[in-house]
């Protein structure tokens, strides 16, 4: 019989299905059993879902425009010797 | 002015190749996709702005010095993170380097696993709180974390690379992610129940 403490270390491999399917059903059947264990489940699944579907705000302007002046100046390096006509 | 760009017309690979290819223009408008996503993991692992402002411009220099030895082996943004993080270690490196413990050697003391909060979330976050609000909160609780918990959870969770692809850019074994992993993720479900559940259902005791 699984314990909550052994349940808890194959937490992620759980949620993550990567586990062969006797020892999936073993750990199903203990959350199935187990109420603790079952609210640990779904909330650090819960979890793992908020953060995947956090907002990504925008770079703000002045550091944006600080980086383009950077990629600007390093593109104009890398392209500079074929802009003007080749000198022997 | 809006910096978005064009939800339909980003083509990852056809871009690459015209980067390549010569053409700044589509460099340019691979950073203008991904530059917010690299400057908050800057952010999230320096928890400085001044040192996310010079991840964020030395990753996408050094990916566009470099950009002839992304072979394709994996997506161009896992290649951009990749630069970005450790990037962003270094600048941590630099910043404690009068500190005894290293930032990537998590002392175990046998409490990460802990569980103390046990209780349904009786709702969800994303309709309780404003999106900035829910920003907030998650940003306080990743920071809040271990900078080796940190590392692995925003590459894993945040970013979106496969365990493996988080081990070999953070030089650790598989098994080691995975340990930090499920630390990161009950640490911080932890503190998210905290603020998320029903006030209610606060009785069972565990483990």
């Amino acid at each position: 019989m699984l314990t909550c403490k052994q349940f808890l270390q194959e937490l992620d491999e759980y949620l993550e299905k990567s586990l062969d399917a006797a020892e999936y059903a073993e750990l199903q059947k203990h959350v199935n059993e187990c109420p603790n264990c079952f609210v640990v489940c779904d909330t650090t699944e819960k979890t793992v879902k908020v953060f995947k579907g956090m907002d990504c705000k925008p770079v703000p302007e002045d550091i944006r425009g600080r980086l383009m002046d950077a990629m600007e100046k390093k593109m104009r390096e890398k392209c500079g010797p074929k802009d003007p006509p080749s000198v022997p | 002015m809006s910096t978005f760009a064009a939800p339909t017309a980003f083509d990852e690979t056809a871009l690459v190749a015209a980067a390549k290819a010569g053409d700044s223009g589509a460099f340019s408008e691979l950073i203008r996709h991904y530059d917010r996503r690299v400057f908050r993991m800057a952010k999230q692992i320096t928890q400085n702005d001044d040192d996310a402002e010079d991840v964020l411009q030395e990753t996408f220099l050094k990916a566009y010095t470099h950009l002839e030895d992304f072979q394709g082996n994996s997506k161009f943004y896992t290649w951009v993170v990749r630069i970005a993080v450790n990037e962003a270690l270094m600048k941590l490196r630099k910043r404690r380097s009068d500190r005894t413990v290293p930032l990537d050697d998590p002392i175990d003391t046998g409490e990460d696993e802990v569980v103390r909060e046990i209780a349904v979330w009786d709702q969800n976050p994303e309709d309780t709180y404003s999106r900035e609000e829910l920003g907030t909160i998650l940003d306080e609780a990743v920071q809040s974390l271990k900078p080796a918990y940190r590392t692995v959870f925003i590459l894993r969770d945040i970013e979106e690379l496969s365990i493996e692809e988080t081990a070999e850019t953070l030089n650790l074994s598989i098994s080691a992610v995975k340990s930090r992993l499920l630390r990161a993720r009950l640490q911080l479900r932890e503190k998210l129940t905290r603020l998320f559940k029903n006030k209610g259902d606060d009785a069972f005791a565990y483990l």
